[in-house]
């Protein structure tokens, strides 16, 4: 197991060290694009709902809307081949070759024939493949994989490609510049179009009605493939039909913003084919093309190979709506680092490749890369079908975890009295009962902390369940925040403005004290009753190891512990982001509807909450204001609460208090819960840090805060201190043993 | 002229600009003027489908593979435009315009004001309309043919370099 886990940093510290800085600054190009071409859309949160409400329907309707495809393809003049399977779509499509006595076939770029991997099959047929795609074509001259399903050689550095075209062409004057290497490409394919027997594409969507296929294109090969040759050939997937033209409108509009922050590809091909445009037979170049005997043929190949089944699949379903756009890739910070040859399986990368390689190729393609989604879940918003990218990769790892570690089992198994049936690892079940661990370690504190970050225990945790050595372990604090607020002299008020519980999340209970004192001085500075009464930890920790059932168990706990104070009136404030994702989002798929909403309705996130009091009159004045000349706050917000759209709140009440904010604009710290801890991750936890240290210490402010335990312990790690919560600069002064 | 196509007009000549393509107008009569002066030959052409709007001499209507190989411009109609996006639809015909709009370095699109629709709404009410009953096909074109694959962000990959709209008005 630890040797796996270092053959695994040592594949990620590879491809960070060859390929993160061209993955890196092509994707955050990508990602700062998708915001400020979104951010144009007046409509864009409707455009949204509208693409998703389309998906839906057509993935229920599916059976029927193939049909009715079929129908309307073959009125048309061309033929449907439904394929089972990769080995089925690859039989159909090399007897067209043969029929066609073709020599060639000039592709544009399709990642369902990639997952097919059918150039190779062709090749071994006899029939030679070009892929025409300039990016497609780089990787083919290469023999390299796609890094990114939308741009997918963005792995490869301009002088990476001009040395490659050198060596391989020995063109007379070696290539150099992008203009120089695009023109190379430019003619050397079309000589290989020019000469093309068939000519294939993919499909981005087809609609029921007409048997239009739309495909979302900027080179303009895709055009040529279609119109040079005599015979088409469509590969795609089943869950690519739409039911109509008029809902290719929200897509068109969505897709290129969304993927590479262009508001529109440079073409969108409507093509209903055999289309009505004549060949371009060069092999006769002097007859006018319009008066060719043209008999243009048009085979549309639809592939099923696990899609039926993922439909059937309640969990898995939603990642037929993916339109594979590529924003879930570009704004993972995970995925800037490192790209989809770390973070991808045999055909797909990024977040959504989870669902994509669990349902085609199976669990073992999914296995390998799953973990790199932290569910920081930034990539949801961003994300034109809505799909919860984080909950399909939850789940896929809840079925992944069958038992592992046998041998080792027992050294947590005490720590781990978790309601798994299925065994998860031992390095999952370890960051999965953290509650457990916190409970033993307070109490043993600070012995705890410095036997486990001295260097034997220190060591045998690495061994054994894969902690980061580098790391500093959490310090549980003797003293918990509830124990703290049980012992306090204080008389309740007699007439508060509100009443509050104040959820003691674990790690403000047990590690980050402070901050819990701090919300309640604050809460109570500003009228409000407050109570912290014993409820159990979220099941964050649990569900992010993928330990779904151990989760829910949490989830009713919880549940039962803060129904009855929503029931008597109380709101429910939350320091930890995570945990207030978790009541507002994951609890709904954990717990009942009634539950669920009730505890969503009425949880509020701190600075949310604070700054609702401030709107309705309380007074700043017995918080701890900004001195008067301009003291100055960088504030890194949490994933999940950004996600959730809260750090708006932090921001305006800092700046209420008078307080000069720099904001980071990274998309999460690197740490995410348990992540950053675990050995094969670590450097790449630190790498995804970078960025945010940098932004940091750019910012050079009197005051660094963080809203997220996680945020505290990576920006610690970064800077060489820990910055404090947003309410902890915030609250007035006071006891702080 | 109604406000709305006035408006529609000249948010597209706005977004097309954006992606640095030249739009010219030109009354009827013009057109011809107009597109002898945009081309570079040699020039491969479909037949515009207007009254009394003609494709100047030179331009080559019936082309052959070679024609199409060899011409540095090809001219074609347009039969619609979105004036939010800057785009245009260029429809596929038996006559070749979509081949000949596609191969040059240029690729000169004559368009009729009237037939700016504002937005992607609009302009997907109509390809239903039209894809439904003639089951044609046609592409939404916006800017000249671009790739980012070799580097840095290229005009001019496999599609033309440049684009030149004429809007007769
Ligand atoms: S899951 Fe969503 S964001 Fe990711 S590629 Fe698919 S459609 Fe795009």
């Amino acid at each position: 197991m630890s040797s796996e886990r270092d053959s695994k940093a040592a594949h990620i510290r590879h491809i960070m060290e060859t390929e993160g800085d061209a993955v890196g600054a092509n994707t955050r190009g990508f990602n700062d694009g998708r915001y400020e071409s979104v951010g144009e859309l007046e409509d864009y949160d409707a455009l949204k709902d509208e693409a998703r409400s389309i998906k839906e329907d057509a993935i229920e309707r599916l059976p029927h809307l193939v049909d009715e495809l079929t129908e309307t393809v073959e009125e048309n003049g061309g033929t449907v081949y439904l394929a089972e399977d990769a080995a089925d779509a690859n039989e159909y499509i090399a007897e067209v070759c043969t029929d066609n006595e073709a020599d060639r076939l000039v592709k544009s770029k399709s990642m369902t024939s990639e997952e097919i991997e059918i150039n190779e099959h062709l090749e071994r047929e006899g029939v030679e493949v070009v892929e025409t795609d300039l990016g497609e074509w780089v990787l083919q001259v290469a023999d390299e994989a796609p890094s990114h399903i939308v741009a997918p050689a963005i792995h490869k550095s301009r002088e990476g490609i001009a040395d490659l075209f050198n060596e391989q062409f020995d063109p007379e004057e070696d290539l150099e510049t992008a203009e120089e290497l695009t023109a190379f490409a430019r003619e050397q394919l079309g000589e290989l179009i020019r000469g093309a027997d068939v000519g294939m594409t993919g499909a981005n969507f087809i609609t029921a009605d007409s048997g239009t296929m739309a495909l979302v294109t900027s080179e303009g090969n895709a055009r040529k493939t279609v119109a040079v040759p005599e015979t088409q050939i469509a590969v795609a997937g089943v869950e690519k039909v739409v039911p109509s033209v008029e809902d290719l409108q929200p897509f068109v509009e969505l897709i290129g913003r969304s993927g590479t922050g262009q508001d529109i590809t440079s073409y969108i091909s409507l093509l209903t084919p055999p289309v009505n445009s004549p060949t371009v037979d060069f092999d006769d170049p002097d007859t006018p093309v319009a008066d060719g005997d043209d008999d243009r043929e048009f085979h549309l190949v639809l592939i099923d190979n696990g899609r039926m089944a993922m439909r059937e699949d309640e969990e898995l379903r939603e990642t037929l709506y993916c339109i594979r756009c590529s924003a879930c890739s570009n704004t993972c910070a995970n995925f800037q680092s490192v790209g989809g040859h770390a973070f991808g399986g045999e055909t797909y990368s990024g977040g959504i490749a989870t669902g994509w390689e669990a349902g085609v190729h199976g669990m073992d393609a999914a296995a390998e890369f799953n973990d790199l989604c932290t569910g920081c879940s930034r990539c949801v918003e961003a994300c034109p079908v809505g799909i919860d990218i984080p909950w399909i990769n939850t789940v896929v790892r809840d079925r992944l975890n069958t038992g592992t570690d046998p041998e080792l089992e027992f050294l947590v198994d005490g720590l781990t009295p978790d309601t798994e049936t299925s065994g998860p690892g031992i390095q999952k079940r370890l960051f999965g009962n953290f509650e457990l661990l916190a409970k033993v370690g307070s109490t043993v504190a600070p012995v705890s902390n410095w036997v486990a970050n001295a260097g034997p225990v220190s060591r045998v945790l690495q061994r054994a369940a894969g902690v980061a050595h580098d790391r500093d372990l959490p310090a549980f604090q003797r003293t918990t925040f509830r124990e703290w607020f049980e012992g306090r002299d204080r008389v309740p008020p007699i007439d508060p403005d509100r009443r509050v519980v104040l959820y003691p999340d674990l790690y403000t209970n047990y590690i980050l004290v402070n901050r819990g004192k701090a919300a309640v001085r604050a809460l109570e500075a500003l009228g409000v009753e407050v109570l912290v009464p014993p409820v159990p930890g979220s099941g964050r920790a649990p569900l992010s190891q993928g330990m779904i059932d151990t989760a829910r168990s949490k989830a009713e706990r919880v549940a039962e512990a803060l129904g009855p104070y929503v029931a008597d009136g109380y709101d429910v404030v939350v320091i930890e982001p995570s945990d207030l994702a978790m009541f507002r989002g994951d609890y709904e798929r954990l717990l009942p509807e009634e539950s669920f909403e009730s505890l969503a309705e009425h949880s509020y996130e701190i600075l949310e909450y604070v700054y609702g009091l401030l709107t309705n009159g309380a007074d700043t004045d017995g918080l701890t204001l900004a001195d008067g000349d301009g003291e100055t706050v960088a504030y890194h917000a949490h994933c999940q609460q950004r996600t959730m759209g809260l750090d708006e709140y932090s921001v305006a009440v800092l700046d209420a208090c008078g307080y000069d904010v720099t904001t980071s604009d990274v998309e999460c710290c690197g740490m995410a819960g348990s992540f950053g801890y675990k050995e094969q991750y670590y450097e790449l936890a630190m790498d995804v840090g970078s960025t945010l240290e940098e932004q940091l210490r750019d910012a050079d402010c009197d005051h660094v805060i963080a809203s997220g335990t996680s945020c505290t312990d990576q920006i610690g790690d970064l800077l060489g201190e820990e910055p404090s919560h947003v309410i902890e600069l915030l609250a007035p002064d006071g006891e702080t043993t | 002229m109604s406000n709305q196509h006035a408006n529609s007009h000249n948010q597209f000549a706005a977004q097309v600009r954006s992606y640095g393509v030249e739009l010219t107008e030109a009354s009827p009569g013009a057109v011809a003027d107009a597109i002898a002066s945009a081309i570079d030959p040699p020039a491969v052409g479909t037949p515009l489908p207007w009254d009394g709007v003609e494709l100047p001499d030179g331009v080559e209507t019936d082309p052959t593979p070679a024609d199409i190989e060899d011409a540095a411009t090809g001219v074609t109609a347009a039969s619609l435009a979105v004036a939010d996006y800057g785009s245009i639809v260029l429809r596929m015909d038996d006559a070749g315009s979509e081949p000949v709009s596609l191969f040059g370095d240029l690729h000169v699109a004559v368009l009729r004001e009237e037939d700016i629709v504002p937005d992607m709404e609009a302009a997907f009410e109509w390809f239903g309309e039209q894809l439904r009953e003639t089951r044609d096909s046609a592409v939404v074109a916006t800017g000249p043919s671009a790739t980012a694959d070799m580097g840095s962000l290229v005009q001019g990959a496999h599609g033309p370099k440049r684009v030149e709209v004429i809007v007769v008005r």
